[in-house]
């Protein structure tokens, strides 16, 4: 498997998008920090650059990636090796490239403009786990779509909606809901609700870490006692690995049946 | 301030200059043993020194111009019968006393030390342990209270006290006292013309500092920290609030200032600082907030109605999750040349101000005011749809709710340290 | 030796293969014929496991080779469309493979025999068809698997890579290999194949040698002989 996941990853590295993905985070870091040199502002800014950005990125690079090393990927299914050897070397070359792009890139500016001596490092910190952990989530759904869809088109067009729903519909259903039951206790129900969207849950994690906390005290004890403690912060970690695992597992289970 | 003080100093010494007056000392290796038996012998003027030791004394009555001075803090226990000691007469100077045990009752409010009906009193340096309430003074005035700490370890509002607690009183001075796991730290009902300096009230379970019914008071250079809500002023007029720090006023209804009823008052110089609410406006009009902080509040203000004619000027608001609540129309009120962390506009003619205006409420805040738990998708994609669209073009918003002339950068604010 | 029982495989509701039965033998070439859509290409992949049967055996040497995948160590295959990783240059992609699969042997002779020195340091991508078919050709070719499947092998081959493949196919042949060969040029088939499987909707029509095919059909030319049967099952 680490033969294949080096040599996706390489292949991946040559090409011209990852070096494309690399700059824009490279870009995005040194402008922010040139727009305001509060690292804390810059990481806000930086959040909700990476909530929305990653889930894109690693959708659609999942699904051009799959698609596009179809070839390749026959040509080792020739060989003598195991099926789940292949897809899950593919599928982490895919996510630790995009994920390296990402802190790479990142964690450039920061270090330069000094992170380490700054007490934001802890926030940079979860940033940077946080858009990875997003990574590996949405490349592992785009390739779900994409094992499911011969037809290129398809599979595009399907994980664009995927990560559409994720990021706005799904919220403003939420929102929608919330507001319509707003007689109903519902602090249990938007925990509930945040924890089956992975783009939420680390929205939340991140905002907890930026000190804006403050505010999900004004819903009640609820939130406090989940994200406010060392057991919410376990938890929502945990639950971000299910999201990576499931959809990881899913996708090799696919792949077994599969017909090339 | 200190000119008063040093009034109420010369206004002491001629008393006692004129009754020519005697001291006494109170020990245990002493001739006198009690307190209450070198109180008996005295005459109005006379000074009382007590030594160190634990005095167990049933209420102890001070009824004549007295000076009790205690030498390396004196224990007198109250033994949870009632008042420790009762001020019933003008110029009583006490300082210097560790009291303790005060008797807990859900009728009578009794305190460590109980002013009554007093003028020219002076209470310092004193230190209250386990006291129901700590200092009570009623229908009294020009009294200074200076630099006392009262600790407590209040569970619920109902069976714990307040640290100083003021009523129906004219012109005190309340400065540097300590006050901290009370109901209310400070708490003032009809007291006018006072001054509360310099103290510092955290982890109380209600309010850090907490007005009723006071007119024309000042407060200048507090600390409130931690507590159930910071300062709550209520039912009051020119109220004028100065230099204070508000933090960590954390939780579903907490915030570090609540305006409820008042009038004419000026919030100057203050520091918001990681509160639920910043300052929660209720019936607040004609006031001025200006060279305030506000940094990382969940919302920086939120006016509830019933507002008119607020000033907000030259305030500045940084990294608040929302940074103005509000409800019905401008009524009056007022923002100009704030500064906005959250502006996004730019400066062509480098002039410090943004060449287009802010507008400081969003329509998420609107919804969380609705449904509070919404709260929870804040700054998501959606949110920041829905508010760019309001941006765009305003709904919910009044259309002249905006700060015309944004700053660019922070407002300079001096440095009180 | 490699042995086909009762394979069956439908693509949602449309039957590919339909109980195909069959042994193919060391020693032997068979081209496996037929027309387009009638399960050649189904076939080879399930051997080689990139398609999942829905019923059936596969042997190879008498284990079933089903879900396996180790045994692919014993076949080399020359897929039908020759698109490699764009970015890849020639010399990487040998070595690649060469780490991924090792026992690799003789590619220096391949790359010599076929010419491609001046290409190694190319990108896969910036190659025309016939060149690609080379490196295919040695990335099946340089190991020494007793099974040797060929789909297409002749695409975009010019007529002297031509003569050197089927120099290659004889030579492995004589090495006592298994060898099938899918290609829609008659001529190759008659001059190289031993015996013809002939598919027609999913079942095997004919299975023999070249020369029983003709007789059967009573034609003397090979293509004459395909153009009858199809002309029969149309009809």
């Amino acid at each position: 498997m680490l033969k294949i996941l080096k040599y996706s990853f390489m292949d991946l590295m040559r090409s011209r998008w990852s070096y494309v993905y690399f700059f824009f985070y490279l870009v995005l870091g040194f402008v922010l920090f040139f727009l305001n040199s509060d690292v804390t502002k810059a990481v806000i800014t930086l959040m909700n650059v990476i909530i929305v950005l990653t889930p894109l990125i690693g959708t659609i690079f999942g699904v051009m990636y799959f698609y596009s090393s179809r070839e390749f990927t026959e040509l080792l299914l020739a060989q003598p090796l195991k099926r789940r050897t292949i897809f899950a070397g593919q599928y982490l070359g895919v996510s630790l490239s995009l994920s390296m792009s990402l802190v790479i890139g990142v964690g450039i500016p920061f270090v330069l403009y000094g992170i380490f001596g700054s007490t934001a490092i802890w926030d940079f910190s979860t940033l940077m786990l946080v858009g990875a952990f997003l990574t590996f989530i949405f490349v592992a759904l785009s390739f779900n779509i994409a094992l499911a869809f011969k037809d290129k088109i398809k599979g595009f067009g399907f994980s664009i909606l995927m990560w559409l729903f994720m990021a706005v519909i799904y919220d403003g259903l939420f929102l929608l809901s919330m507001m319509i039951f707003d007689d109903y206790p519902l602090d249990k129900l938007a925990l509930g609700a945040t924890l089956f969207n992975p783009i939420d849950l680390s929205r939340i994690l991140i905002l907890l870490k930026l000190d804006i906390s403050a505010l999900l005290g004004y819903t009640g004890a609820v939130f406090k006692n989940f994200f406010g403690t060392g057991l919410g912060l376990f938890l929502s970690l945990s639950l971000l690995s299910v999201w990576v695992i499931v959809p990881a597992a899913l996708m090799l289970r696919q792949a077994r049946s599969k017909d090339f | 301030m200190r000119l008063r003080i040093q009034k109420l100093l010369a206004i002491l010494l001629l008393f006692s200059g004129v009754l020519s007056a005697t001291s006494r000392v109170v020990g245990p290796q002493e001739k006198i043993k009690t307190i209450a038996e070198a109180l008996a012998i005295s005459a109005p003027g006379d000074t009382v020194f007590i030594q160190p030791g634990t005095y167990q004394e049933e209420t102890i009555y001070i009824d004549k111009p007295m000076v009790i001075i205690g030498r390396g803090y004196p224990v007198i226990d109250g033994m949870n019968k009632g008042y420790v000691l009762e001020v019933r007469s003008d110029s009583v100077t006490v300082k210097g006393l560790l009291l303790i045990n005060v008797q807990k009752s859900y009728t009578k409010a009794y305190a460590a030390i109980h002013v009554y009906g007093s003028k020219y009193f002076v209470i310092e340096g004193n230190k209250l342990r386990n006291s129901f309430f700590g200092i009570l003074v009623e229908r009294s005035k020009d009294g200074i209270i200076h630099g006392n700490t009262v600790m407590g370890n209040a569970v619920t509002e109902q069976s714990s006290g307040n640290g100083i607690h003021a009523w129906h009183s004219d012109r005190l001075t309340i400065s540097n006292n300590h006050v901290e796991g009370m109901r209310d730290g400070i708490y003032l009902e009809f007291v006018n013309n006072s001054k509360i300096i310099g103290n510092v009230s955290r982890n109380n379970i209600r309010y850090g500092l907490h007005f009723m019914f006071s007119n024309d008071d000042l407060y200048l250079k507090n600390r409130f920290e931690n507590n159930g809500a910071g300062v709550a002023v209520m039912f009051s007029k020119r109220i004028d609030m100065r230099e204070n720090e508000f933090m960590l006023n954390w939780g579903s209804a907490s915030y570090g200032l609540l305006l409820k009823e008042i009038l004419e008052g000026e919030i100057v110089g203050n520091t918001f600082n990681k509160n639920t609410i910043g300052i929660s406006a209720d019936g607040a009009s004609k006031i001025s907030f200006s060279h305030n902080n506000f940094d990382n509040n969940g919302w920086a203000i939120r006016f509830h109605g019933a507002c008119y004619d607020n000033n907000i000027v030259n305030n500045n608001f940084r990294h608040n999750a929302l940074d103005i609540s509000y409800k019905g129309p401008m009524n009056g009120n007022i923002f100009d040349q704030n500064y906005w962390s959250e502006y996004a506009g730019y400066d062509l003619d480098k002039n410090n101000v943004g060449d287009v205006p802010y507008r400081p409420v969003k329509l998420f805040s609107y919804v969380v005011n609705k449904t509070p738990e919404t709260i929870i998708l804040l700054r998501s994609l959606f949110v920041d749809i829905i508010n760019f669209s309001e941006k765009v073009s305003p709904i919910m918003t009044p259309d002249n709710l905006k700060d015309n002339r944004p700053l660019m950068k922070p407002v300079k604010i001096n440095d009180r340290s | 030796m490699i042995e086909v029982r009762k394979l069956y495989k439908n693509y949602g509701p449309v039957e590919v293969l339909k109980g195909i039965d069959i042994v193919f033998n060391p020693g032997e070439i068979t081209a496996i014929l037929g027309p387009n859509g009638s399960g050649k290409t189904t076939l080879i992949k399930s051997i080689l496991g990139m398609v999942i049967p829905n019923g059936g055996e596969i042997l190879l040497d008498d284990n079933n080779v089903l879900g396996q995948w180790l045994y692919r160590d014993r076949i080399s295959y020359v897929p039908q469309i020759a698109n490699f990783p764009g970015n890849l240059k020639v010399n990487e992609l040998i070595k690649m493979i060469r780490d991924i699969r090792p026992g690799a042997r003789n590619h220096g002779r391949l790359i010599d025999i076929l010419k491609l020195q001046p290409f190694l340091d190319k990108k896969l991508g910036a190659l025309s068809g016939g060149t690609r078919q080379k490196v295919n050709l040695v990335l099946a070719f340089m190991f020494d698997a007793p099974l040797i499947i060929l789909d297409e092998p002749t695409a975009g081959l010019d007529p002297v890579a031509l003569i050197l493949l089927k120099q290659l196919i004889a030579s492995e042949k004589e090495k006592g290999k298994t060898i099938l060969i899918t290609t829609h040029i008659m001529n190759l088939v008659e001059e190289i194949a031993d015996k013809v499987v002939f598919l027609l909707d999913g079942l095997i029509y004919f299975h023999g040698r070249v020369s029983e095919l003709k007789e059967k059909t009573g034609e003397d030319n090979l293509e004459k002989a395909i153009a009858a049967i199809l002309k029969d099952s149309y009809a």
